[in-house]
């Protein structure tokens, strides 16, 4: 709170719209805070144009606390920048200095398509969700809450997977750009619990097979999903995940 | 403006399963034939588009957000309530439906609220049974926490991210019936206009955010689950993008906008740190069970907390409210907080926070106790402001949280539009003037699993609605409607940002009509609001067209329906001249300076009627009785 103000260079990606070509372009932000969050310092930056009549920096942000996954940017090559299993909402300038270049750019991946500058379409994540990441039960048919228990390191671990917010930083990160780590965490979240045992194998072939039709590439075991998790899940969510689908394909009455 | 609330006859306990019976059917092979519009994903959303998908009904979903998962319910922490009684510590129905009543400073109506305790217990079996990862004991069952305000532990919870949790559960749900083709969301949608046929609501205009397009969508019944409007104040918990145009619409439109001046304070937020500052974040309140809330005895006292020996502290809510000390309810902790402060003795660079201190209990309970219980807090609040809380007390001060306030439903859930039904956070129904802890999540999933499914069949069943369609000339002339509003904003071509607009409303409503209100600083507000609105008018910059992704112009038509709100609420305070919960008259307290309700002129809901763009809203009253709930001083001491 004592450090005084300070002003970097952004070098941001800039694109019109979907298919379009896009290009880096570099903007100097002057008068920022060590407190300022990083989108707080695009914000002031998006401000500027606005007032100079130019266009503002797309980007995706909502809850600025770490949690809606709304929000997704490479800075300086660091998927959610370089604070490690944060996103990058909650990364503060105080991480910077005076003079420093930042550079700002999407998540590079096929199947998130950018709609414009740094906003891209996530919606292929949905579509593995649909496929299968759920319990079929109909509202008002559940026995008591406590009818089954459940063991609770089964429920911790669930809990881990359960974590994921959806941000897409997995894909961004993994040089394949591959969904695993997301299908994973359901998959693993669901069948660690009894709740999700009678649904388990259909639901492992299901999403692997939404999670391949989108376009996602496959894990070559290179760890970058889980180095850069804002929620820290772990790739053991993946050999959870292809345990199921080998079972599932062996036991399978398709 | 008619209000009747339509509250079923009979003893309170039987009141709600006599009307499920009573209710109207809809045949399963017709449900199909009903299109429903559902605005918004989060819990009260989800959660009713799941069931009535499940039903069979065909629903659409419509979220600004690009995917129905990122609904600001996923930011709640601590927990959701639920009459279980598994801890064997005295809880029932009755007792929740007490407690929220009472808690709600008797400025709820009781049916509702029963209700509300009578489904809670089905909230929790149905979410364990999609999956959701409860906290457990050893023993594989689940664990229960108190949270404030609650002398029992009914709380349930799912770490420190139980709304997301539960969210994520409520979205699977729809998710599976997307895939059964009775649910269709529309994802990057806003809201515009509400459609009014024939005296009922038939669809909405949305926009699409990506293309800028106006879409026309028809249906048989529209259901609001859009949330709550504090990010009125500029600078709340809320996400930046959570606001009240879909509520105000429908205002505009003719649905009574009951009680807005109920707003909540949320007592443990991060302060603010500058002008640069676009929300605050809020530490789940469980920290109260652990921290202590103090300040300098002295004002002025500038030394490091540390240096400030035990006789100069003043631990304020163990002074004033020993029975509850630091678990008293939010407005009351967010109060006290305010008269330190208030008082000169505020701490920080500021002076605008107060001290949560947890010194003492990691001294009794050891540090690796504490930072198990609530390590990812002093992760987050080290994240944000650079200091330690374990070693340095937290700076909290109060920010507002949640709004009780909202669109007057009657006991169905309908607004005063025919076929208009508002959800959740959207409506005023369950927390009267206050809402307590853990109980958010419970109504928007009451609302959306186990209320909607019944009622919504009994309107569709019970009314001959004529047929409805996008090209109807109601829907081209709202489109145009809309289309006009975008059209205004970006010709203004001014020089100031709709940000900047919104950050001065926020400082008018936080400082005249925030945590303490009187006659003369609404009187100020009432003057100012006019003011920036007529600034906003002439001097907005947006920038940027319409058929195209423009985030500026979205935030543009938030502020300027916030604008218009805002004075409506401010309204709504200045006709209160009593205090309840959230709302706090200071002509209206007690020689010790606390809350003093005035049931002879207050005990009502105040639901405000449209009378015409420039007209003076008109003020309906819908009159509260307690026949269950003896109204009493609320006394946490």
């Amino acid at each position: 709170m004592s450090e005084k103000k300070f002003g970097v260079t952004v070098r941001v990606w800039r694109q019109a719209g979907p298919g379009e070509k896009g290009r880096m372009e570099s903007y100097e932000v002057k008068g920022v805070d060590p407190d300022m969050s990083f989108l707080e310092m695009l914000d002031v930056l998006n401000e500027d144009l606005v007032r100079r009549g130019e266009t503002p920096i797309a980007f995706d942000s909502d809850c600025r606390e770490g949690i809606c996954g709304c929000c997704g940017l490479v800075v300086n090559g660091d998927v959610h920048g370089p604070d490690e299993h944060s996103t990058v909402c909650q990364l503060h300038m105080r991480r910077f200095k005076d003079g420093d270049v930042i550079t700002v750019e999407p998540w590079r991946v096929k199947s998130f398509p950018v709609l414009k500058d740094l906003v891209v379409d996530r919606s292929s994540l949905d579509r593995i969700m649909a496929a299968g990441g759920y319990v079929s039960v109909d509202t008002g048919a559940a026995p008591d809450a406590n009818s089954v228990p459940v063991d609770k390191d089964d429920a911790e671990e669930a809990m881990d997977a359960a974590a994921c917010i959806g941000c897409g930083a997995c894909v961004a990160a993994c040089p394949n750009g591959a969904a695993m780590l997301f299908t994973g965490a359901k998959i693993s979240q669901l069948a660690l619990l009894p709740q999700g045992g009678p649904e388990k194998a259909k639901r492992a072939l299901d999403m692997v097979e939404a999670m391949d039709a989108e376009g996602f590439g496959n894990c070559t075991n290179e760890y970058e999903c889980e180095a850069v998790c804002p929620k820290e899940v772990k790739v053991a969510n993946i050999a959870r995940m292809n345990r199921e689908f080998l079972l599932a394909n062996f036991l399978s009455k398709r | 403006m008619k209000l009747d609330a339509r509250i079923p006859a009979g003893p309170i306990e039987k009141k709600w399963d006599k009307h499920r019976f009573d209710l109207k059917l809809v045949n399963p092979s017709n449900k199909r034939r009903f299109d429903i519009i559902v605005v918004g994903s989060g819990l009260a959303g989800a959660g009713a588009a799941a069931s009535l998908g499940e039903l069979g009904y065909n629903v659409k979903v419509f979220t600004m957000h690009d995917s129905p998962r990122r609904a600001h319910s996923i930011a709640a922490q601590g927990g959701i309530n639920a009459a279980k009684n598994y801890p064997n510590d005295g809880d029932s129905v009755w007792r929740l439906f007490h407690d929220t009543v009472k808690g709600g400073d008797y400025r709820a109506r009781e049916a509702n609220v029963y209700r509300l305790a009578q489904v809670s217990n089905g909230i929790i079996d149905h979410c364990v049974a999609l999956g959701v990862p409860f906290a457990r004991e050893y023993g594989g069952l689940l664990a229960n926490r108190s949270f404030g305000g609650a002398q029992l532990s009914r709380t349930f919870y799912a770490r420190g991210q139980t709304g997301q949790q539960l969210l994520l559960g409520a979205y699977s749900a729809m998710m599976r019936q997307v895939a059964a083709g009775t649910v269709k969301v529309f994802p990057r949608r806003e809201m515009t206009e509400l459609v009014i046929k024939d005296g009922r609501a038939r669809g909405i205009i949305a926009r699409d955010l990506v293309t800028g397009k106006l879409e026309s969508h028809a249906g048989h019944a529209v259901l609001l689950c859009t949330g709550g409007y504090a990010n009125v104040f500029y600078l709340s918990t809320n996400a930046a993008t959570c606001n009240v145009s879909a509520a105000w619409a429908a205002y505009r439109k003719g649905a009574g906008f009951a009680n807005p001046c109920f707003t909540q304070i949320h007592p443990t937020c991060i302060p603010r740190s500058g002008d640069h500052q676009s929300k605050l974040t809020l530490m789940s309140e469980s920290l109260r069970n652990d921290g202590r809330v103090w300040v300098p005895r002295n004002r002025g006292d500038r030394r490091s907390p540390g240096s400030i020996p035990e006789e100069e502290r003043d631990y304020f809510l163990e002074r004033r409210y020993p029975a509850f000390g630091n678990l008293v309810p939010r407005d009351i902790a967010s109060r006290a907080a305010k008269t330190e402060v208030d008082a000169g003795k505020g701490v920080g660079p500021t002076g605008q926070s107060v001290y949560l201190d947890f010194r003492d209990s990691i001294a009794r309970k050891g540090e690796d106790k504490i930072r198990a219980e609530y390590g990812n807090l002093f992760d987050m609040y080290h994240q944000i402001t650079d200091e330690n809380g374990y070693r340095t007390p937290m700076r909290i001060y109060p920010a507002p949280h949640y709004t009780m306030g909202g669109l007057w439903v009657d006991y169905d859930l309908m607004t005063t539009v025919p076929g208009l039904f508002a959800l959740g956070e959207a409506n005023f129904s369950d927390h009267g003037a206050n809402r307590l802890g853990a109980s958010a999540l419970m109504q928007g999933l009451a609302d959306g699993f186990f209320v909607i499914p019944y009622t919504l069949g009994g309107y569709l069943a019970g009314n001959r609605l004529e047929a409805a369609a996008d090209s109807d000339p109601e829907f081209r002339r709202a489109a145009d409607e809309s289309g006009l509003k975008f059209k205004r904003l970006l010709s203004v071509k001014g020089k100031k940002t709709p940000s900047e607009f919104h950050r001065r409303l926020g400082e008018v409503m936080w400082n005249e009509c925030g945590m303490a209100r009187n006659e003369a600083a609404l009187k100020r507000a009432l003057v100012k609001i006019p003011e920036i609105r007529e600034e906003f008018r002439e001097n907005l910059a947006v920038g940027g067209g319409a058929e195209e992704l423009n985030q500026t112009l979205e935030r543009a038509g938030k502020v300027a329906d916030f604008l218009d709100f805002a004075e409506l609420l401010v309204r709504d305070a200045l006709e209160r001249r009593e205090s309840c919960g959230g709302h706090f008259r200071e002509e209206s307290c007690t020689p010790e300076g606390e809350a003093k309700r005035d049931d002879a002129g207050f005990s009502h809901a105040a639901v405000w009627e449209h009378a015409g763009e420039g007209k003076a809203p008109l003020l309906n009253k819908e009159a509260l009785t307690f026949e269950h709930i003896k109204p009493s001083e609320r006394s946490y001491k």
